[in-house]
Parts: C-alpha cells; sequence; structure tokens
C-alpha cells in the first residue's frame, strides 16, 4: 500500500480549510484586498510521508511535490516540514531536517555516470552502460587474479582482500541486504560502513 | 539504544556525555526538556565544551578529552563505598555474585595475559569459576574474594576523587556534586538515562568508555528500566540498520559473525558461536545460533545449501585477523596493496583520519567507484582545490567512476532510527537527470558478474553463478522482496512440538521463533523477522497510540528485535514480577503471564518463581560487570591516554610506560613517526558536529551554509588572550600530520584545566566544511587527525589528539 | 486560530489611512500569540532554516564572525536570527543565553504608526502585524519606527520586509513554521490567553528551579507584544542579546497618532501623497527633509547611514 496521499484525501485530513486559499476567488480585488497574505504554497501539492535522512532520531517528513503523479508531468519535492503523527519529532524538524529541500535539489547533485581517466584533469560523461561495464570488468580482473582460495597455512579461506567496499549510511536496508549478500558471495571481507565515523 | 527517543521523558537524572544532543539530536533532545517539564528531571552535562546541551543543564562540568573512564570509575568507586547504589538490583540480576577465575589479575595497569611482543593478551583466565556441570560458581553474599563485585571494588579503589580531579581536570566539588545527583538514581523509584554519542566511542579506550557507563547503570538499577539504559545515539540515519545487516568487514545479519580461517569445520565454528547456558534453567538465547545461520545461508543459496555440505559453510569467506576495517583498507591501498575501492555514499576523503594518508591510499588505486548523491570531495581526490586539495592530477593514475544515485526522497524502503525503529518511506519524486537507485546499481554490476563469469569462467565462480536472485526484474529488485528476503519465510510446512503447521511453505514468518535449524527456512536477517509478514509490512505502521502513557507506540512502525522497545524490560520488575516502584511499573506478571505497555524481553509464561535471568542474551542471564573475554583489553575498564595525550604519562601507572596509552592499540607501523608530542603540540584537541550541518552533505545545502557558512575553531577565552587572538580572526591549527585555517570563536565557554600538574587548553575543531559545496570552501578537519583505532572495534581517535594554533 | 481571523474584515489598523477598516465582524476573533522559552531554547537554529524555505527566502553566504550568530544580523531575507551572548551570573556561572530575535507583533506598533504609505503595513485582529509590500514605499520609516529594530530594507525591490507571523500558514489554520519546526517546544503557539497562562506555568517552574527573577516578557510600552518571551532574569532583558528593558514608541512616531483623527487626515494625506510622488519621480529613498517632522527626519537619516553600513 502506497501512503503517498493524493490531493483529495489531503484535504480530507483535515489540513485545514484549503479550498479558501485565493483571496481573489472571495472576490476582493487583488490589491486591495490583501497581497499582504500570501498565497497559500501547499495548496493543491501532493504530500509524501518519509523519514529524515540526516541523523538516527528517524523524524517524520511529509514531502510537499509538484505534480500529482499524472504521466505528464515530472514530479519536484519543493517543501519538506515535518510529520505531527510521528511518535518521536511531533511536526518538529532540526535545521538540518528543516533545510533538507536544499539538498534534495542542490546543484550538485551528480546527475549522470562521469569517469575520470587516469591522469586526466576531467570528468568525461558516459552511459550507465558503459560505466557498468568498464567496473564490472576491473572487479572480475582484480578477483580473478588475487582471489585466495587457501591462506599460507593452506587453509581453506575463499576471500577477495584486494577490493574494499564502504557501504552508505543513509541506504535502506533493502540495499545494505543487497550489498551484503553481494559482497560475501563475491568473497569481500574488507568492507565497511559509517558506524562510528 | 536500549530504550528509545520518547522513553527518555522517563527519566529523573538524564546523563549527557561523550554527546552533545541538544547539538547532533535536536528532536531526540525534546525528550530531555519534556522530563525536565513533567518529571523535574536534572540534566548534567559533562563534556570537554560547554555547548548547545550546556545551555539548557541543570548542572554542568569541563572534563578533559578522553579521561571518561576516570570520571566513571570513580564514580563506581563512590557509590560501592557509600552503598549507594540497587543493592537487590545488584544481588538478582547482575554477575556480582559469580567468582572469577583464580589465575585472572591486574597489575600496573596491565591485565593478565600481556604479551608485550605481540601487544595482545591471552584471555584464557578472563572468565568465571565452574564447577563440574560447567555451571558457574557463585557466591551471593557478594563476600567471597574472587566474587566479581569484590574484585570491582578493589578494581575502582583507585579511583578516587582526588585521582579524578588530577586526570579530568574537574575541580572534586563539582564531581561530588553531580555524583551526588547520580546517585539518588539508585532508589527503585528513581531512574538516569545515558546519552552518549561519539564522544565516548571515537577514543582509542571508546569500547571501554561506554561499558563503563553501562556498568555505572547496572549498579543503580537501571538497565531495563523506563528512563534509564545506556543509549548510543547513533549518528547517521541507518547506521543502525547497516550494522544490524552485518555490513563491518567480520559480520554475517543479525550480529552473527564471519568464521575465522582456523574454524575450518562447520562443527567448530558452531561450538564456538553457539552460547549454551551457563547457570540452570537460564535461556541465553545465542544457543539457537544455528537456526539463525543456516536460514541465512538457504536464503543466499537455497536448494544448493544442505546439511550434507554443511550449508555452503566453505563458500564463505573467513578471517585471517579479527577485523578488515577502513583503517585497514587505506593502510592496505597506501602500500599500494589495494586493486580497487569501491565507496557507496561514504565521503571517506574527508571522513577518515589523516586526510594526506586518505589521499595517497585512493592515488594508488587502479580504479575507484563513488555512488552518491551529491558531488562529494571524495570523488574528486584527484583535482586540485588549490590549498585546500594541492594535489597534480597529471600525477595520479585512478580510473574514477561517479555514479548518481538517488536520495531518500526519490526512494522506497525501510531505515533504522537509534532506537531500532525500521521505519518505511516512500518516494515522492524521481531523483535528478539519469539518477539510480543502489539497488539498481548493485543489481547492475552483480548481473554483468554472473554472465562475465558465465561466459568466462574465473576464480572460484560457485557462490556467484548460485547466490539466489528471484527478483520480478532481476535488474531492479524491488524494496519490497528485499525486505521479505530479510524477514524470512517458510520453505517447507513449519510444525510446533506438537506436530501442528504453524506455517505453509512460501508463507513470511512472523518471529524468530519460528526459525528452524533443518533447512527448512531462510531468513535474511533474523533479528528483523516480524517486520513484514503475511499481514503486511509492519515497518510502515503508523498507529501512535500510547495507551499506558509511558511513551511506547507499538503500532508505529516496526522495532527489532520482536517489536520490543525497551531491552532487557524484564528488570523492569522486581524478582517477584511486580514493578519496583508505581511510577517505574512497565513490565509485570499477572499470575499468568508477562504483561504492559511492551514486548517483554522474556518467555512470556515463564513465571518469576522460576527465577530465571532478566538478560536473556547472556550465558547467565545476569548483566555482566565483568567482561570476561568479549573485549580484547580487559574485563574491567582501565583508563589509558589517548596517543596523544597533552600529559606525560598515565597518573594511574605512572611508572608503568606500557600504560600509558591502551596496551592494544592498533598502530600500523607508518603510522608512528606521525604522532606528535606535546611540546611541539601543545593543546588537546577534540573534533564534533555543529547542529546547522550534517557532516559533509548539508555545506551542499543552501539553507544550512546560510546559518553557518564557514569553518571555525572554538578557542578559550584565557588561551586567545595568551597567543593574541581576537575574536573572528583567522588562524591556523596544526597537527603532525596537516594543517587547517579556520575563523576563531573566542569564548567562555571553554577553559583551561588543572591536569597533573599543569595546565591543559583544549581547542574545539567542527569537522564540517570541504571543498564542494555552497559553504565557504575550507581545509578538511581530518588533515589533522590520528590514524589508530580503538582496541575492540578500530574506531579512529577523532576525539583526542594534540595540535598547535598561531594566529594568521 | 481560525483561518476568518485574518481577511479584510478583520483589519483593525492600516497605516496612513484615512477611512476606518470594517470594524463589525471582529467581534470573537481570538488574539494569537507566539511564545519563545528562552530557557528551553538550544539555539539550533531550524527556526531560522523553516523560515526562510517557508518564506522562499535566501540570505547570503556570509561569514563567520567569531560567534555562533548567522547570519550576523536581520536582513530582508532573515526575518528572525539567533542571538547568542555568553553571561557570566552573579555566582560567577556561566550562562549561554540565546535568544530568538524577530518581529514581536506589539499591540500598538510603531512601524504601522510610522508608515506613510496607506495600507503598507495592517493589523489584523488577531494581533498580527503584517507588511503588505504591494503598498510598500520602501522610505524605512517602520525601522525607525519600530522599538525592536526589525523591520530590513531590501535593495533588490525597494521594500521593507519583516517576520508576518506566517500569516498565509495561521490563515489556514497553521501555525508559524519556526513554531511548527522547534524541536524542544521553545517555541509554542496559540491564542494569547492559553500562552499568557502556559507562560506563568513556565515562569512557576523555573521559580523552582531557582530562578527567582524568571518572568514573562510582553512590554506595556508597547501595549503587549504578540510575541513574548519567557526569561530566566526577566529583570534584566538587556543581558539577553540587548532586549529593550522598556521598549516605548518614539514620541516623534507618536506624533503620527493623530493619523485617525479627522482634522489631521487632511493634511497628512497630502504629505503622505507628496512622499508617494517623491518615491516615483526621484527613487525609494526619502530624503529626510522630506519628512514633516525634525526628529524624524533625524531617524531616518540614521536608517539611511546604517543601511548604508549593513550592505557590501
Amino acid at each position: 500500500m502506497s501512503v503517498r496521499v493524493s490531493r483529495r484525501s489531503f484535504l480530507k485530513l483535515g489540513a485545514a480549510g484549503l479550498g479558501a486559499s485565493s483571496m481573489a476567488m472571495m472576490g476582493f480585488a487583488p490589491e486591495q484586498a490583501l497581497a499582504s497574505i500570501r498565497h497559500f504554497k501547499l495548496t493543491g501539492s501532493t504530500m509524501t510521508r518519509n523519514i529524515c535522512t540526516y541523523c538516527s532520531v528517524g523524524c517524520g517528513m511529509l514531502l510537499y511535490t509538484r505534480g500529482d503523479g499524472a504521466i505528464n508531468v515530472i514530479d519536484q519535492v519543493y517543501h519538506v516540514e515535518g510529520d505531527p503523527d510521528h511518535p518521536v519529532s511531533r511536526g518538529s524538524l532540526c535545521p538540518r531536517g528543516a533545510g533538507v529541500l536544499d539538498f534534495i535539489n542542490s546543484e550538485t547533485r551528480v546527475k549522470y555516470p562521469e569517469v575520470r581517466e587516469p591522469f586526466t584533469n576531467e570528468w568525461k560523461r558516459i552511459s550507465w552502460d558503459e560505466a557498468l561495464d568498464r567496473i564490472a570488468r576491473h572487479m572480475k580482473d582484480d578477483r580473478d587474479r588475487n582471489f585466495e582460495t587457501h591462506d599460507d597455512k593452506g587453509q581453506l579461506v575463499n576471500r577477495w582482500l584486494t577490493t574494499s567496499m564502504v557501504a552508505a549510511s543513509a541506504c535502506t536496508n533493502e540495499t545494505a541486504y543487497l550489498t551484503q549478500k553481494i559482497a560475501r558471495a563475491l568473497g569481500m571481507l574488507v568492507v565497511d560502513n559509517q558506524a562510528r565515523v | 539504544m536500549t530504550n528509545h527517543w520518547v522513553d527518555i521523558r522517563n527519566a529523573n537524572v538524564i546523563l549527557s556525555m561523550g554527546g552533545n544532543s541538544a547539538e547532533a539530536h535536536p528532536v531526540g533532545f525534546r525528550w530531555v526538556m519534556h522530563a525536565k517539564e513533567r518529571n523535574n528531571a536534572i540534566l548534567i552535562s559533562v563534556d570537554p565544551r560547554y555547548n548547545r546541551t550546556t545551555a539548557v543543564a541543570d548542572v554542568h562540568a569541563w572534563l578533559r578529552t578522553g579521561t571518561d573512564i576516570v570520571w566513571l570509575g570513580g564514580l563506581i568507586n563512590y557509590l560501592i563505598e557509600t552503598g549507594r547504589f540497587h543493592h537487590e538490583y545488584v544481588r538478582a540480576y547482575t554477575d556480582a555474585s559469580h567468582l572469577v577465575e583464580e589465575g585472572f589479575g591486574f597489575d600496573d595497569g596491565l591485565f593478565v595475559g600481556y604479551d608485550p611482543e605481540t601487544r595482545t593478551y591471552d584471555k584464557t583466565n578472563w572468565n568465571y569459576q565452574k564447577d563440574e556441570q560447567g555451571f558457574v560458581v557463585t557466591d551471593p553474599t557478594l563476600e567471597h574474594p574472587r566474587c566479581v563485585f569484590q574484585l570491582m571494588r578493589q578494581h575502582y579503589s583507585r579511583y578516587t576523587v582526588d585521582m579524578v580531579e588530577q586526570v579530568c581536570g574537574m575541580p572534586r566539588k563539582k564531581v561530588l556534586q553531580i555524583w551526588d545527583l547520580i546517585a539518588q538514581t539508585s532508589a527503585p523509584d528513581k531512574t538516569m538515562t545515558i546519552l552518549y554519542a561519539l564522544g565516548w566511542t571515537q577514543h582509542t579506550i571508546g569500547s571501554q568508555i561506554i561499558r563503563t557507563g553501562a556498568m555505572v547503570q547496572l549498579l543503580l538499577g537501571n538497565m531495563g528500566m523506563p528512563g534509564g539504559g545506556v543509549n548510543a545515539l547513533r549518528g547517521h540515519s541507518n547506521i543502525q540498520g547497516l550494522t544490524d545487516i552485518g555490513l563491518l568487514s567480520n559480520l554475517l545479519t543479525g550480529y552473527m559473525g564471519l568464521p575465522a580461517a582456523e574454524l575450518q569445520r562447520y562443527e567448530d565454528y558452531m561450538k564456538v558461536r553457539t552460547k549454551q547456558p551457563l547457570l540452570p534453567g537460564e535461556v541465553s538465547y545465542w544457543k539457537h545460533y544455528d537456526r539463525f545461520f543456516i536460514s541465512l545461508m538457504k536464503d543466499w543459496y537455497g536448494d544448493l545449501a544442505t546439511a550434507e555440505n554443511d550449508w555452503l559453510y566453505d563458500w564463505l569467506p573467513k578471517l585471517s585477523q579479527p577485523l578488515y576495517d577502513v583503517l585497514y583498507a587505506i593502510n592496505q591501498a597506501a602500500k599500494g596493496e589495494m586493486t580497487g575501492t569501491i565507496c557507496q555514499g561514504f565521503n571517506i576523503l574527508a571522513s577518515f583520519p589523516h586526510k594526506d594518508k586518505v589521499l595517497e591510499g585512493l592515488s594508488k588505486l587502479k580504479y575507484f567507484v563513488i555512488m552518491d548523491p551529491l558531488e562529494v570531495e571524495t570523488g574528486e581526490f584527484w583535482k586540485n582545490y588549490g590549498e585546500y586539495n594541492p594535489v597534480d592530477p597529471a600525477t595520479i593514475g585512478t580510473e574514477v567512476f561517479r555514479l548518481p544515485t538517488t536520495c531518500f526522497a526519490e526512494d522506497d524502503g525501510s531505515i533504522t532510527n537509534s532506537s531500532r525503529w525500521l521505519q518505511w518511506h516512500v518516494k515522492a519524486a524521481p531523483g535528478p537527470g539519469e539518477s539510480q537507485t543502489d539497488m539498481a546499481i548493485l543489481a547492475g554490476l552483480m548481473m554483468r558478474l554472473k554472465k562475465l563469469y558465465q561466459d568466462e569462467g574465473g576464480a572460484f565462480p560457485d557462490p556467484i553463478l548460485n547466490l539466489t536472485w528471484n527478483y520480478t526484474n532481476p535488474w531492479h529488485p524491488e524494496s519490497e522482496a528485499l525486505a521479505k528476503e530479510a524477514n524470512g519465510r517458510a520453505l517447507r510446512d513449519i510444525t510446533d512440538e506438537t506436530g501442528k503447521v504453524i506455517k505453509r511453505a512460501g508463507e513470511l514468518l512472523d518471529d524468530f521463533s519460528q526459525l528452524r535449524a533443518d533447512g527448512s527456512t531462510a531468513c535474511g536477517c533474523w533479528i528483523y523477522t516480524g517486520s513484514f509478514t503475511e499481514a503486511g509490512n509492519m515497518m510502515a505502521r503508523r498507529d501512535n497510540a500510547d495507551p499506558y502513557g509511558v511513551g511506547t507506540t507499538l503500532g508505529w512502525a516496526w522495532a527489532w528485535p520482536a517489536n520490543r522497545r525497551l531491552m532487557y524490560n524484564r528488570a523492569s520488575a522486581r524478582p517477584d514480577g511486580t514493578p519496583w516502584a508505581s511510577n517505574k511499573a512497565y513490565i509485570w506478571w499477572n499470575g499468568e503471564r508477562w504483561i504492559g505497555a511492551d514486548v517483554p524481553d522474556y518467555p512470556i509464561f515463564t513465571p518469576p518463581s522460576a527465577g530465571v535471568g532478566p538478560f536473556i542474551v547472556t550465558q547467565t542471564g545476569t548483566g555482566h560487570f565483568f567482561a570476561s573475554e568479549q573485549l580484547n583489553d580487559g574485563p574491567f575498564p582501565e583508563h589509558y591516554e589517548p596517543m596523544e595525550s597533552p600529559i606525560d604519562r598515565n597518573p594511574l601507572h605512572p611508572d608503568n610506560p606500557l600504560a600509558f596509552h591502551n596496551p592494544i592499540v592498533r598502530v600500523f607501523p607508518s603510522d608512528r613517526d606521525h604522532f606528535g608530542t606535546n611540546d611541539e603540540f601543545p593543546y588537546a584537541a577534540t573534533t564534533y558536529r555543529l547542529t546547522e550541518h550534517f557532516h559533509f552533505w548539508t555545506t551542499h545545502a543552501l539553507l544550512n551554509a546560510i546559518v553557518q557558512p564557514e569553518k571555525f575553531i572554538e578557542i578559550g577565552e584565557v588561551l586567545a588572550a595568551e597567543l593574541g587572538i581576537a575574536q573572528g580572526e583567522r588562524v591556523r591549527v596544526t597537527s603532525k600530520r596537516g594543517l587547517i585555517e579556520a575563523v576563531a570563536v573566542v569564548t567562555k565557554r571553554m577553559v583551561p584545566l588543572q591536569v597533573d600538574g599543569r595546565t591543559v587548553h583544549q581547542i574545539g575543531i567542527p569537522l564540517h566544511y570541504g571543498f564542494k559545496g555552497v559553504a565557504r570552501p575550507a581545509h578538511l578537519t581530518n588533515s589533522l587527525t590520528p590514524f589508530v583505532g580503538d582496541g575492540n572495534t578500530q574506531t579512529p581517535e577523532f576525539k583526542s589528539f594534540l595540535v598547535n594554533v598561531e594566529k594568521l | 486560530m481560525r483561518g476568518d481571523q485574518i481577511n479584510l474584515q478583520n483589519i483593525v489598523a492600516r497605516s496612513a489611512s484615512i477611512t476606518p477598516s470594517p470594524q463589525v465582524r471582529q467581534g470573537g476573533v481570538e488574539q494569537v500569540t507566539k511564545l519563545i522559552d528562552v530557557s528551553v531554547c538550544i539555539g539550533c537554529k531550524a527556526c531560522q532554516v523553516a523560515c526562510m524555505e517557508w518564506n522562499n527566502t535566501r540570505d547570503e553566504v556570509g561569514h563567520c564572525h567569531g560567534v555562533y550568530d548567522n547570519p550576523i544580523d536581520l536582513t530582508a531575507e532573515s526575518f528572525e536570527v539567533m542571538r547568542f551572548s555568553e553571561y557570566e551570573n552573579e555566582e560567577g556561572d556561566l550562562e549561554w543565553l540565546i535568544r530568538k530575535d524577530n518581529c514581536m507583533h506589539c499591540a500598538e506598533p510603531g512601524c504601522l504608526k510610522a508608515c506613510p504609505a496607506p495600507g503598507a503595513i495592517v493589523q489584523y485582529a488577531n494581533g498580527i502585524v503584517d507588511f503588505n509590500s504591494e503598498h510598500c514605499i520602501g522610505c524605512g520609516y517602520c525601522r525607525a519606527g519600530c522599538p525592536f529594530d526589525i523591520p530590513r530594507y531590501s535593495e533588490r525591490d525597494n521594500k521593507a520586509y519583516k517576520c508576518t507571523l506566517c500569516s498565509d500558514r495561521v490563515y489556514h489554520g497553521l501555525e508559524p513554521a519556526c513554531v511548527k519546526t522547534c524541536p524542544t517546544s521553545a517555541i509554542m503557539f496559540g491564542t494569547r490567553e492559553d500562552m499568557l497562562d502556559y507562560g506563568a506555568h513556565r515562569v512557576e517552574h523555573l521559580k523552582g528551579r531557582g530562578y527567582e527573577n524568571a518572568g514573562i516578557y510582553n512590554p506595556a510600552g508597547v501595549g503587549g507584544t504578540h510575541v513574548v518571551y519567557v526569561l530566566q532574569h526577566a529583570d534584566k532583558p538587556e543581558i539577553y542579546s540587548g532586549l529593550a528593558k522598556d521598549p516605548q514608541i518614539s514620541p516623534a512616531v507618536e506624533a503620527w497618532k493623530g493619523i485617525t483623527k479627522p482634522i489631521m487626515s487632511a493634511v497628512l494625506g497630502a504629505s503622505v501623497l507628496a512622499g508617494f510622488f517623491h518615491y516615483v519621480t526621484k527613487g525609494p529613498k526619502e530624503e529626510p527633509e522630506d519628512d514633516p517632522d525634525p526628529e524624524n527626519a533625524g531617524r531616518a537619516r540614521e536608517i539611511d547611514r546604517h543601511d548604508g553600513e549593513d550592505r557590501p
């Protein structure tokens, strides 16, 4: 079940009288009427529930997106605030969480796969296929060359120590589980994460 | 956390030490303020700095960085000698009565069994005495000289108030004032919670600092109690989950361990891992290790894993050293012995100690892959950023791939918070450009590797070719499919003792008691069993009702283990099953079963009269003051100085140079030359987070850059006056390993301390800011920090090192 | 907190206006108040961030000035800032006093009284004092008239800005953005009655913890404020980064009080009109000599000087 809440149910949830958002609708001429009150910027948006990506309190977040999920629109998050139902955060967000919009929409998001060739000074945009083909080739070449079936005492160890993997701190458990499964199947031991750092 | 965020409000005393929760976890900290409002609770802040937590604390004291064991050890001594501990709790629920082997001892700063050559301990004698049946010998009077209580008492008798004053730099009046407040929570109707974070962890003695905190809580009877516990405030949103899933060099999922190379036979591995009770009738939950392990192997290798082939035990990689952690990885790379690194959302250039060494290591790799939503420093280690990253790309031969990943707003799945809650989230919008989820990228790599091994063969292809991959779209595994896999399912019909079928083949399991050791269940992470059942996705639940009014919301998301919110909660009731105090009632025996506000951490129908201990994961059912062989540096925590200390000796063992620093600390030979001394670098430095920023991410977020735009250091008024530094002037901070430049925040909040006959000044250095993003560019703080790890976890010593400061 | 508290029918005061606002439907509207409990504030700046996020402002990425305060002062894009002060009390103990500085929404707003542009500043029946930017002529008198030195002038559009108490949110039945986000409940919002009750409770609590001089800051000199503080040391508000001890509307601004008196209205109307024409022909800044009141003119000159300093 998706908890992405449609506009209609958002209204039903009782998040205030959104219908009466525009003073102009009430028959006032805008400049005379109350240009001082800003148009309510959440009217008509889609609200999706999420959990903050920063620290381990795990505050509830409401992500407001432009677009209603119709096929002809690319949704974009344009406002974030706290989820008042969340038993820990009760609607609050700290300065990091309150500013998470500028992380989501940061100009320094990576947008395309890129490669920096040895000894060069630039990024080169490449396709996903090229990127993953080349990485898989590197991995296999190294694994085939350096895989240890036995250690120097002749004990069976079946491990690959020359490529390391450091895992994220904010990815999902499902991603983490897939990572664990793959890393051990490859025989990797040099695996760590950002706990403690 | 043994307890959870909202439970903090049940505390009467909150000890904030080794952490700055107001700064790092402001929203969690609300429950501290609630405790003050509701219970008139006392907030105590003990820290090298007067910080944002201190700003609202009732009592505060400055402590020299890295001396927490002395302060806490002194507290243990004080509680025992004044008799202000929870006598009945200590007698009934801890190992205080257990006798320790005669061979165990401690002399001049070292425990029995130390080998200065290998810098390790032989831990053979670090154990309880056992009788003919293999059960632990006890003395309920606590008077036997070899009982844990008496040994502990003797061990900490050296930790006097004078010693605390001398080592920590805290005036005795202040020490005694705080200890008195803490001792009040030995009463059954009062609890103290300890909130700590990396301020305890990131030391060469970090694990032992945390243990000392736990011992204090056992003495006070605060474990398993609402408003009690030892609460690690995890740093990242899902670092709890990644640890639960075992993404560490030596772990499998659910805190199962990978085998050491010596354990060549499956039976040997099982013998080491399966923990049988050491007292009659105890639960000792790890006795079911085979159920968890076999279910994992069934999940990974399906029908191929059978009892006959030891569930493919041979296919698992085996360890020849305890850990292959990040420091090891960088050291190997710097030696030119690492070919590649795959970096999944981890800014290692900025986050690891001794930046120059990390840079050297990355520059020697053949290939490097970074998956990240942001253009972080690590991906551009090869690029010249002037003084902040003075490298020559033409000399760096690493092939670097940068892959755009989605962020939390753009994918589905669960993350596990510090309270062990698995909370599900939903995608709100697509990621920018061609970004993909981490899962799609990993699947893309694995599908290619499978094909390459299929086509070309190669080194030991079996586990790669046979790894289960039952995803609807093998290139895009769905989060829900993975979550179900972690939860586990029945492979055949499962029956209970009476032969009744409790799960049909293919059904998702309800809890880990349904796991079987005969290959009839598959389960990715046993502690997560129950998170996604036939009733649906438990992690997405949103019922925030708190029927008992103690802040426990069992219908909100799902907590491991078994949706339990407060660990060891059986200890919240007396041995006879009634609550210790009516205001602390949590779970209790109603004559037929255990009931209350939480899922009991106990066999639900076992009556109090059976006398089963409350700590069901330990082999004795008791809480352990004595750590036996669990830690590498001793069964009782002992203070050792940081690797870089502002004083020249360990005042506890002034004449034993082997006991100056942690005797088992791991130092790579090449790093020996990179430690500074206090004549050259006179000030004790510590690093930390600011509330406005999250590591190096938020320097990419304009809103956060605006409210804290530029790198600074904090320096006390006294030292600033000595050095002629005025507020807002720029300074250079140097260590043996590098330098940074920053603005000086000159403050009354840092003061000189009198330590071991000299004046020690401390310098505070926020971790944030680098050369990417929208905040003001800066040197990375970890240019300064030492490349040395804790004796147990190899956590770098970011919190205590030496620097010099000069005005620019 | 009903949405109908803010609308055309519920404006109780309007700057430089000759005709009174409709009055009939103001009955029964509850007054709102934001309470800032300094004793619970950890200075995390979540409120600052939430304020910018909600209002779609992004201030400059400035510099560290050797203190935690950032931005270092209010601007047209920072409607609020946290001000940190390290205070040593009588016992010699250090207290880190952190005050959220923003518009106080005075019951008798000096800004509104000083404003020469008709309808540029309004006060709603619920107590919110709002800037109606459409009508702002950028003269800066509002800042001169403010006993708390709050409004700031934007060079981008020659208009003055300040906290609106999120009138757009309050209109829709929501709390202001800073209130919602506050992690420690240092910022609370509700009816004036409820907030003063809650404040009194907090003061009692603080007294019980030894803060004998704890109190609510709700200064009478401006008729009380719709933003009130709970202070540990209410006898010394100035230790909280210079919070005014007894704020008053400047006598010069009081002179404008005649605004509603019919006898003055024609004169004032003409004067405002003159100012308006000046604005249209010469630009946004009122020349001080145009001001009918010499003291006011002096203040305006002072503001100009400060504004020059504030801007690089």
